[in-house]
């Protein structure tokens, strides 16, 4: 992807960014609260910058400021060279005509980049007709919108073209904004995390038309994004923001494989790893709220290598190899905010992050044996602390009664332990609103699932935006008859429940909400919060009040926090306390929706690493829904693939993974972004064609052929078999329970 | 929340009128040595002097002393109104919005049926049939021809609420729907009932007073400020101090309670203040 500016001749900056500041909120009394404190960026014809970071490192503000874009309120500062012309501080009329020709934007989000009453074609027509000049004929302008759609790869371009754009996939719509991007041929791209929004399946056509237009143009890209993954593929230099400034800066290669500053280290490491179950290691703390940055490095709080020096004055980027100061060296110069680039070398984020610093307890996980607190639980000593004896728990056994013998134990692919959860043939649709009710389309969320959930296990349910995960995961939490199939928990079927033993059963399947900032009732405290499920479930006052502070040091929060109201939580922190009220009643299956992709990377990994430690300790088994297959990787010990509402693929995680034999699934992790720029470069990428529309589907046959690459090249009777057939889940190869879905697997 | 309702001066001047007015209703009668009852034969249709502050009526009973009684009762029966009303519309709102289905269409029934009977004569045909219960009769009365329109919005933001994640999530999690709605649903209804409420109070008092201003609210002997109005009315010109007293303090009130009531709104709704932060994802223009 990366041709490097060194074959275009001299490498002359097309944008130039220099001590760019933005501050919000000055007031007659306060002073304003600087957000992007001073960042250097240099970006040559041609070049891929990725600008990498957490929420709220300023990232897209840098991006929106560069264009004049910055939000009402802001003071910039600095210096914006675009073509050795300065940009900060020109009228509005002289920008306007700048944007879109010379330097362009492709949003996040697409759909509200567009406007929605006006067809996608005739907004990108727009586009040409307003920098063009002499401005052309609306025909002509028309005709080479279609001819753009078609370069950025959608399909059917005179039809885009006519659509209006909700009307449109998101991937598509997106290709349409790299199309309007384009269109006038700016110097300088400005993608603002343009795939975020997206599957992956589509965020890989999303950078391959992002590539394409790039080659086309020869125009250069800033990619500001907080994947890893996408930075390692796409980018020639990366810069890392944190807290308002740029902290290392390098060639992709140098900073991602061999960071210098101990933050950049940290983020790498706290990256899940799609190829290899090697746990992330979080960055303890989090980042500084802007304003409340002292005079030193703002990361030297949770830099467990920070000495007093550091945190008497902010470092300059140093260079890493040959320690020269930054702004002489050459733009390419792999350089680091940080007083000791030497020592960092020496360490690994696992050795270096690993232990926790002494101002953080230790995660009390194995201080809920009943001898440790034996006061609290009155009359279930034998059951520990965690069971209360109801009809469903009791049924289930406890993994710490049973001798410790399941404790530590971690079943794979195989068929230990009693199944917690077992589903069969589960079917969920849906009738579109504002129809009449008979007339109404039926969209089949769900078709055909079966799962099986077994005790100290973790089953993951992997699969593109609407593929009828959640609503899977939604219909087991109900504990109510489904639609079609059988739901069994605790060997228990669903659909012939009393009332009395559906409410005993529901301290058996509790829930954690995909995100915490609004699946935690603002209004509540967070004590009321955790102790809520407790309260449902009928425990006495006594024992709920005993329980709590227990709950909160067991997620690795203090007792204290139990009279904080969510608000006054960061990210991490909220997710902890979903996972301490899901935890609180003792649950045989906890359910995962998404419980980490709200979050940042350094805040997931903690999260990632206390589910497998209340996994190890307590002994619940996960039923985890996740779109993001490398937390899949460090999480699962098995995988369920679906797709389009049917479990297509199903096995241990190191055969799914390691050995995709479904078309789907192979397409699927071959469109994960690898955090390592040299194998993420040298991996073969399958991608798909674009997904179907929401609506109903295809009834007979396999949902996937339209998109499916084996059917393409099969000969047409085998293919009519994939037509007519549904294909039925088989036996997949040597390793137990491994099945796959597919009249032509891979071998 | 009290801090910008402190910033608001109409909240201020609301605020200290309905003090005023609240301590002249209960202290009133207690700062006069004349009661509402009492007649003075020596001085009828006096105006106001140091004897009789307000001044007396035809039959020589003091002004003040019917008014700051009559005030008394119109309160009375605006909170009595105003507490039953607005808590009826959370339980209706509330359940409709929440469980939906017939629950939510008989209710609703219930409340567009009420809300297309002309109350006023409602109000006129019952209230002689009730005289016997006295003016909890009239307070109950005007509160369940009241709640209808508060009970449609707080079904429209149940209905939101049902959606957001915490309810959705204790719902999950074995929740039963009546701890549900008290603890997660009405906690966030909360400003606009308390707003709702104080606008009621006001709507309530006025009710009141045309009611009782031609014969069918509060029953002589006892007074309220629609009495005295009527009272007052036809000699407002002759004998001044009879009609202004207590239709001023009427006026008075319901104005207080109107700037309180607004500023209570501008208050409880954080989307009237200005946000402190940069604002994420404000993005205009385009590329």
């Amino acid at each position: 992807m990366s041709t490097g500016p060194a074959a275009r001749g001299p490498a002359a900056p097309v944008l130039q960014v220099r001590g760019l500041t933005v501050a919000f909120g000055a007031g007659r009394r306060r002073p304003a609260v600087p957000v992007v404190r001073g960042v250097d960026l240099v970006l040559r014809r041609g070049e891929v910058l990725g600008l990498v970071g957490e929420s709220g490192a300023g990232k897209s503000l840098t991006a929106l400021s560069l264009l004049g874009l910055a939000p009402p309120g802001a003071q910039v500062g600095g210096s914006v060279r675009l073509l050795g012309e300065e940009v900060l501080g020109r009228p509005e009329r002289e920008l306007a005509a700048l944007r879109g020709s010379r330097i362009a934007m492709v949003f996040q989000d697409p759909l509200h980049a567009f406007t929605p009453v006006l067809r996608v074609g005739d907004q990108i027509a727009e586009a040409l007709r307003i920098h063009e000049r002499p401005r052309p004929r609306r025909e002509t302008a028309l005709r080479r919108a279609v001819e753009l759609l078609d370069f950025v790869g959608v399909p059917q371009p005179s039809r885009a073209a006519r659509a209006l754009p909700h009307q449109l996939s998101g991937g598509m719509l997106q290709r349409a904004m790299i199309a309007m991007a384009v269109a006038n041929r700016p110097a300088v791209l400005v993608a603002d995390e343009p795939t975020s929004a997206l599957d992956v399946t589509v965020q890989a056509q999303v950078l391959e038309a992002l590539a394409a237009a790039r080659r086309e143009t020869g125009a250069a890209l800033l990619l500001v994004t907080h994947d890893l993954g996408v930075v390692a593929g796409a980018a020639d230099r990366v810069a890392v923001l944190y807290a308002g400034r740029v902290v290392e800066t390098g060639p992709a290669e140098g900073v991602l494989c061999r960071p210098r500053m101990p933050y950049t280290l940290g983020l790498v490491g706290s990256v899940p790893r799609l190829d290899t179950r090697t746990p992330p290691t979080p960055v303890p703390g989090t980042a500084p709220a802007p304003g409340t940055i002292g005079p030193g490095c703002p990361f030297a709080a949770r830099c467990p290598l920070a000495e007093p020096e550091c945190r008497a004055a902010e470092p300059p980027l140093t260079g890493v190899d040959s320690l020269s100061r930054a702004g002489t060296s050459a733009p390419d110069a792999h350089t680091a905010a940080c007083r000791r680039i030497p020592e960092v070398r020496r360490w690994s984020a696992a050795d270096l992050f690993g232990r926790p610093p002494a101002d953080t307890p230790e995660l009390d996980v194995t201080g809920t044996e009943p001898p440790a607190h034996p006061s609290t639980t009155p009359g279930a000593a034998p059951a520990g602390p965690w069971q209360r004896a109801t009809g469903a728990f009791a049924h289930a056994g406890s993994p710490n009664t049973a001798g410790g013998t399941a404790e530590g134990t971690v079943p794979g692919a195989g068929s230990v332990g009693e199944v917690v959860l077992s589903v069969s043939g589960l079917g969920r649709s849906y009738r579109l609103p504002g129809f009449r009710q008979r007339r109404a389309p039926v969209v089949r969320a769900v078709e055909y699932v079966d799962l099986e959930v077994r005790r100290g296990q973790t089953l993951a349910l992997v699969g593109e935006s609407g593929a009828g995960k959640s609503t899977t995961l939604r219909e087991i939490a109900s504990l109510a008859a489904p639609q079609a199939g059988r739901v069994e928990v605790l060997g228990q079927d669903t659909a012939l429940l009393s009332r009395r033993a559906a409410r005993e059963l529901r301290t058996a399947v509790q829930l954690v909400p995909q995100d915490p900032a609004s699946s935690l009732d603002p209004r509540m405290p967070v004590g009321d919060i955790v102790a809520e499920p407790l309260h449902a479930a009928r425990v006495p006052p006594a024992v709920v009040a005993a329980r709590v502070p227990r709950l909160l040091t067991q997620v690795g929060l203090r007792p204290v926090d139990a009279d904080g109201y969510p608000h006054e939580f960061s990210g991490g922190q909220r997710q902890r306390v979903a996972i301490a009220r899901a935890l609180a009643v003792g649950p045989a299956l906890l359910l995962l929706d998404e419980p980490v992709s709200a979050l940042d990377v350094s805040v997931q990994a903690g999260i990632l690493d206390l589910l497998l430690r209340l996994k190890r300790a307590l002994g619940p088994a996960y039923l985890l829904v996740s779109h993001d297959l490398a937390v899949v990787r460090q999480l699962a010990d098995r995988v369920s693939v679906m797709y389009a509402g049917r479990t297509v693929e199903t096995g241990g995680v190191a055969e799914v993974f390691g050995r995709p034999r479904h078309p789907y699934t192979r397409a699927l992790l071959s469109a994960v972004p690898l955090p390592d720029p040299v194998a993420e470069r040298s991996r073969r990428r399958i991608v798909l064609p674009a997904g179907p529309g929401p609506g109903p589907r295809a009834v007979s046959g396999c949902a996937f052929r339209a998109r499916c690459p084996v059917q393409a090249l099969l000969p047409a009777a085998e293919r009519r078999r994939c037509a007519e057939e549904t294909p039925r889940a088989r036996s997949a190869g040597e390793a137990a329970g491994h099945t796959v879905s597919c009249h032509f697997p891979h071998r | 929340m009290l801090g910008r309702l402190a910033r608001h001066p109409g909240a201020l001047c609301g605020l200290a009128l309905l003090l005023a007015l609240v301590a002249l209703a209960v202290l009133g009668p207690y700062a006069c040595r004349w009661s509402f009852t009492d007649v003075d034969y020596t001085a009828l249709r006096q105006p106001p002097d140091a004897r009789h502050w307000m001044g007396t009526n035809r039959i020589g009973q003091d002004v003040f002393a019917q008014v700051a009684h009559g005030l008394r009762k119109s309160l009375l029966i605006g909170a009595v109104v105003a507490a039953v009303a607005t808590g009826l519309a959370a339980a209706v709102g509330a359940s409709a919005g929440y469980f939906g289905g017939w629950t939510d269409r008989s209710l609703m029934f219930v409340a567009d049926l009420l809300l297309v009977l002309p109350g006023f004569l409602v109000l006129v045909v019952l209230a002689p049939r009730l005289r016997q219960w006295g003016w909890l009769a009239l307070a109950g009365l005007l509160a369940l021809l009241g709640w209808m329109v508060t009970a449609r919005a707080v079904r429209g933001m149940t209905r939101s609420l049902k959606e957001r994640q915490f309810v959705v999530a204790a719902r999950l999690m074995g929740v039963g729907p009546v701890r549900i709605i008290w603890r997660h649903i009405l906690p966030h209804l909360a400003s606009f009932l308390i707003t709702d409420a104080t606008v009621t109070v006001a709507g309530a008092v006025v009710s009141e007073a045309g009611l009782s201003y031609f014969g069918f609210g509060v029953q002589p002997p006892d007074v309220s400020l629609g009495t005295l109005i009527a009272d007052g009315s036809d000699v407002a010109l002759v004998y001044p101090w009879m009609f202004f007293f207590p239709a001023g303090l009427l006026t008075a009130f319901v104005l207080a309670v109107s700037l309180l009531g607004n500023a209570l709104r501008d208050a409880l709704d954080p989307t009237t203040v200005r946000p402190a932060g940069p604002p994420r994802g404000a993005v205009s223009g385009l590329a």
